[in-house]
């Protein structure tokens, strides 16, 4: 989750109130977020990615002050028109599509400012731009751009300009081979036959987005008063609410907001949108949902709370509120405001009747059987080696892969256990010996049947014998005992199996129906695995076990 | 007349220290007492040790020297020392070149040549030359052949499995000991720990009780049963304080241990347990949750998917409701997240990354009239996070959770029964706060109070499921509570751990010594 900084001595001259760092650390977390830690001026605040307008020190500042009561309601942002116009070219239809943009003047940027803004782009990027694919913001000081600006979608080959951190002018490809955030970022432009490209009216190349600005129309210094502000992507809503989160962050700074007239090719559309949202309140939904019974004045008091407008059963959410689709998200809000700590606590008496999944009644039994003979239970990941499980065990077989494993070594599910078993022991040789262990778990194979999922799950049991004495009778007297205690008699036939010694494994079936390999391992398992021990094993398929034992009760 | 003390001291004396017993005197060697005791070192080592224990001697470490006869000793006193070999030599030929002695040495010490005409010389052979000048021996009838000095000391040192105490050894012994030392290779001179006690006052009551010289029963025999014989036996009382081997059994692993525990406080409550596979399609696990199909959590580095099989099959019947929540909302009143949902996408099968997974499958069955409602459900099961393993991150975990699924249920409710759960695990206090998760709304995080370390702690997340979730699943909207917690985390703090890897280890000796699982 996104962590930000914010300035303490900032966020208190916002909300107007002396407030101690307890204080502080109670109101932030009822907030619906998280204080991490303050060091110093710096408050680290853990933001949630339901709420990406938090992501900025006006963002959140804006919210706290209204929890806290200093400034609740509604914040309106006036939005002056410049006259100035956008045109979008059809050529980035292919490429990157929309645009929505604006201007902000009238801005005194200091040091501290400067952060803020490098903040809330980078904080947007990651999260609410979903690392610049969904959205990507482009923020540029006016007095090297003409207006009207293009956006237009530029061939490749066309595509020259001195990126921001660069010496010279570089090419498309050069950017995207050999500049930082040109090589961070290819991928999203991969197999594009077009690159969406901001140009001024003299025709230079503001930017290559989503990768890089131009160092020509340059970076935004404390000198900078009056900034263009662009957010493109592919869905016009989502670049809607990120560029009014962006807006009423600079519009909080002191900036004045004006408006661009986009010409997209078959139609106009004024930017930024900042009226907000109106949707009605279902104030006996909340009440219900929340176990309240709050009035209506005390409604809207909380809503105010929470940033809204509240006028006689409506709600205005603002612009930058983009995660309020449902009267659930009211609630919740409501809740907030309210204070989850005010909610009070009832247990309800509703008539359930506990039952636990008889199958694992039946794996608690045989554990128990197995730790009465002194068995170790072992437990192990699902996760295994593919290698372990075939070429260790001089067995091939068909597994059940991933995509990609972070965890190297850990790149199939298992198809049995034995090969966990045999890991394990390897891992404990250092200790006495003989060593008995025993694991119950799933083990995934691929289904013959068409199913959902096409993956077949079963629950087995396996059981290891190794030291000097390790041997087939050992390992048979166990599963023979185990048989016994469920009452059933087991058929025990020779067999063939690559991981076990020639002529000293069996197949074991109960009432007709395979259920189970028992003998000794192969000395080539031994050895692959850096075994010294003889180790015997049997493995038992317990869900089909589980059906015989149903069918025979 | 031998105090009680001495007699309660005599009556538990263990067989070693009865047989010691008859041979202590006021002090002596440890060494001494085993040999007169018929007992091995280590008996006698540990007989004393025990009288120690008692009060009945002291013991202190001594050292003595100790003469240890090398290989080549013993061979010398199976086989002859060199020079012997040189006067039988003599004694049959009568005559012997010096350069012919070394054919004559035993094969043991064929360099002992000089050191054997030094010998020859202090015997007084006679000694001259050939008449082409060649050096010569001569025997001359007469001589003597006594035993060698080096010889006894060696005969002696056999008798000692060749560690030959010096400390009492008779002059002509120790002649021979100073005559080995010489040699090169026979034997070494070592010191040797011994242990000298000393018989104390209460020690040496202890042996003039009735009770040290009466015969104690070690084991009660079936034969003593059958016979009748253990009427008159006595048997010996034991030191039942004294420290016993170890010995461990069979066990469940512990992350089990616990796991069923965790699993009583959900059946105590009148929960019912929910199952279900690892595997799931994407749909289930994220879409009919509500997740966005561009939540940042799909993707690759974050989540497990199949490579082979890659795609699973989608449900029919309840694959349109959820689309469309997705896309406008469909019937649930909400806007949904107003993107085209992509069929594709739903069909990923993955390892299934929360175990609400079962929550919606449980939803969905609630619908189809196969779960009950009014209903509780839970399960503790296994959830996965495609993450690198190291202290602090499995890419296996435990998930623990419940739902109430009940028309009437609100957030109060939740909170009761978050109080209720929370203090059957056993926290004295429990506080939420405002949180997010996709699928819940209102969400919040769960802190319980530590006693231990006197603070607040967060173990669980909890929430009521969002109507986009549960009007698309059951087909009406049901207030959903549900509630989790991260079981590893719970593990870890109960037996404080630091390293989450030590939880499936498998380290043998490490599951036999872990301390069983108590609330």
């Amino acid at each position: 989750m996104p962590t930000i900084s914010i300035s303490k001595k900032e966020l208190l001259k916002t909300l107007g109130k002396r407030l101690s760092d307890d204080q502080l650390k109670d109101r932030i977390g009822m907030l619906g977020t998280a204080l991490e830690g303050i060091e110093n001026d710096d408050i680290h605040v853990e933001i949630f990615p339901n709420r990406p307008d938090l992501l900025s020190q006006q963002g959140f500042s804006r919210a706290l002050a209204s929890f806290i009561g200093a400034k609740p309601g509604l914040q309106e942002y006036k939005v002056k028109k410049s006259g100035k116009k956008v045109i979008v070219d059809k050529s980035v239809e292919e490429c990157r599509p929309h645009t929505r943009c604006a201007i902000v003047t009238k801005l005194k940027i200091n040091d501290e400012k400067l952060k803020e803004i490098i903040q809330i782009q980078e904080k947007l990027h990651v999260t609410f731009g979903r690392n610049r694919k969904r959205a990507a913001i482009g923020i540029y000081p006016m007095e090297h751009i003409a207006f009207p600006i293009t956006f237009k979608g530029l061939k490749p080959a066309d595509v020259k300009f001195q990126p921001l951190e660069a010496k010279k002018a570089m090419t498309a490809q050069e950017i995207l081979e050999a500049h930082p955030k040109g090589k961070d970022y290819a991928s999203l432009v991969a197999g594009l036959s077009r690159y969406a490209c901001f140009l001024d009216a003299k025709g230079n190349i503001m930017s290559f987005t989503p990768i890089i600005n131009s160092e020509l129309t340059g970076k935004i210094t404390e000198k900078t008063t009056e900034v263009f502000i662009e957010c493109s992507g592919f869905d016009e809503r989502i670049l809607e609410e990120c560029l009014a989160m962006i807006v009423t962050a600079f519009a909080d700074m002191g900036g004045e907001i004006s408006s661009v007239e986009l010409e997209y090719p078959t139609k106009k559309v004024t930017s930024p949108v900042l009226e907000p949202r109106k949707m009605k309140a279902d104030v006996k939904y909340i009440n219900t949902l929340l176990g309240l019974d709050l009035n209506e004045k005390t409604v809207k008091t909380l809503f105010e709370k929470m940033g809204y407008g509240y006028e006689k059963g409506v709600v205005s959410i603002p612009a930058y509120r983009t995660d309020i689709l449902h009267q659930a998200d009211f609630a919740e809000d409501i809740a907030i405001a309210y204070g989850f700590e005010h909610i009070p606590e009832i247990l309800p008496n509703v008539a359930t009747i506990a039952r636990e999944a008889p199958f694992e009644i039946f794996a608690a039994k045989v554990r128990e059987r197995l730790v009465g003979h002194g068995l170790l239970e072992v437990k192990n990941y699902h996760l295994i080696s593919k290698e372990l499980q075939t070429k260790r065990m001089n067995l091939e077989l068909d597994v059940i892969t991933l995509k990609s494993s972070v965890s190297e070594g850990y790149d199939s599910l298992r198809a049995w256990l034995t090969p966990s078993l045999v890991d394990t022991l390897g891992r404990n040789k250092r200790h006495e010996y003989p060593q008995t262990i025993f694991e119950i778990g799933k083990v995934f194979t691929k289904s013959r049947e068409k199913t959902e999922t096409g993956v077949n799950e079963m629950f087995r049991i396996a059981a290891a014998v190794s030291g000097e004495e390790a041997d087939y009778t050992r390992i048979r007297q166990l599963l023979d005992s185990l048989f016994a205690s469920f009452g059933v008699t087991p058929t025990y036939k020779e067999t063939e199996h690559a991981s076990f010694i020639p002529g000293r494994v069996a197949r074991v079936s109960v009432a007709g129906v395979d259920v189970a390999y028992c003998g000794e391992l192969d000395p080539k398992v031994l050895d692959a695995n850096k075994l010294g021990m003889p180790t015997a094993v049997f493995e038992l398929n317990l869900t089909v076990l589980y059906d015989v034992l149903r069918k025979k009760a | 007349m031998a105090s009680d003390e001495a007699r309660k001291i005599a009556m538990g004396l263990h067989p070693l220290e009865r047989k010691v017993l008859p041979h202590l005197k006021d002090s002596g060697l440890l060494s001494d007492l085993a040999i007169e005791s018929k007992l091995q070192d280590v008996e006698a080592t540990r007989a004393l040790q025990w009288l120690e224990g008692k009060a009945c001697v002291k013991l202190e470490s001594v050292e003595e020297d100790v003469l240890a006869v090398t290989e080549k000793g013993k061979q010398a006193f199976l086989n002859g020392l060199p020079e012997e070999h040189a006067l039988w030599a003599l004694q049959r030929q009568k005559e012997v070149l010096v350069d012919d002695l070394k054919n004559i040495l035993p094969a043991y010490d064929k360099d002992a040549t000089g050191a054997v005409i030094g010998a020859l010389k202090r015997l007084h052979v006679p000694f001259g030359t050939t008449k082409d000048g060649k050096p010569k021996f001569t025997w001359v009838d007469g001589l003597v052949l006594d035993e060698p000095l080096a010889k006894r000391a060696l005969a002696a040192a056999g008798k000692t499995e060749w560690k030959l105490r010096l400390a009492k050894l008779d002059e002509r012994t120790k002649l021979g000991v100073q005559d080995l030392l010489k040699r090169q290779g026979y034997a070494a001179l070592l010191k040797r720990r011994d242990k000298k006690y000393v018989l104390t006052p209460l020690g040496k009551d202890v042996t003039k009780t009735k009770e040290a010289t009466t015969a104690y029963e070690e084991r009660l025999t079936p034969q003593m049963l059958s016979d009748g014989s253990w009427r008159k036996k006595k048997f010996r009382p034991y030191n039942v304080a004294i420290n016993v081997p170890k010995k461990t059994g069979g066990k469940a692993h512990f992350v089990n241990d616990a796991i069923a525990d965790i699993k009583r406080v959900w059946l105590d409550m009148g929960f019912e347990e929910m199952e279900g596979d690892h595997v799931q399609t994407a749909f289930w696990d994220l879409d009919a949750l509500f997740v966005p199909q561009d939540h940042p959590a799909r993707e690759m580095q974050d989540t497990f998917y199949l490579a082979n099989p890659e795609k699973g099959v989608l449900p029919k019947e309840v694959l349109p409701a959820v689309k469309a929540a997705h896309e406008h909302g469909g019937t649930t009143g909400s806007l949904g997240w107003r993107a085209p949902f992509n069929d594709e996408e739903s069909a990923k099968l993955l390892l299934r990354t929360h175990t609400t997974v079962l929550s919606a499958h449980t939803l969905d069955a609630i619908r189809q009239g196969k779960a009950k409602m009014p209903g509780k459900y839970f399960s503790v099961s296994t959830i996965y996070r495609n993450e690198a393993l190291d202290w602090k991150h499995l890419f296996e975990l435990h998930q623990v959770e419940g739902i109430v699924v009940d028309e009437s249920a609100n957030f109060q409710h939740l909170k009761g029964y978050l109080r209720a759960f929370f203090g059957k695990m056993g926290f004295s206090d429990v506080r939420i706060r405002p949180a997010h998760f996709p699928y819940t709304e209102p969400s919040a995080e769960v802190d319980v109070w530590d006693d231990a370390r006197n603070c607040w702690v967060e173990l669980g997340g909890a929430g009521i499921f969002r109507p986009e979730v549960t009007k698309t699943l059951i087909g009406k909207e049901i207030p959903v509570l549900a509630w989790g917690i991260g079981m590893e985390r719970t593990i870890m703090r109960h037996y404080q751990l630091d390293d989450i890897r030590v939880l499936y280890n498998n380290d043998l000796e490490q599951l036999k010594n872990m301390k069983t699982w108590m609330r």
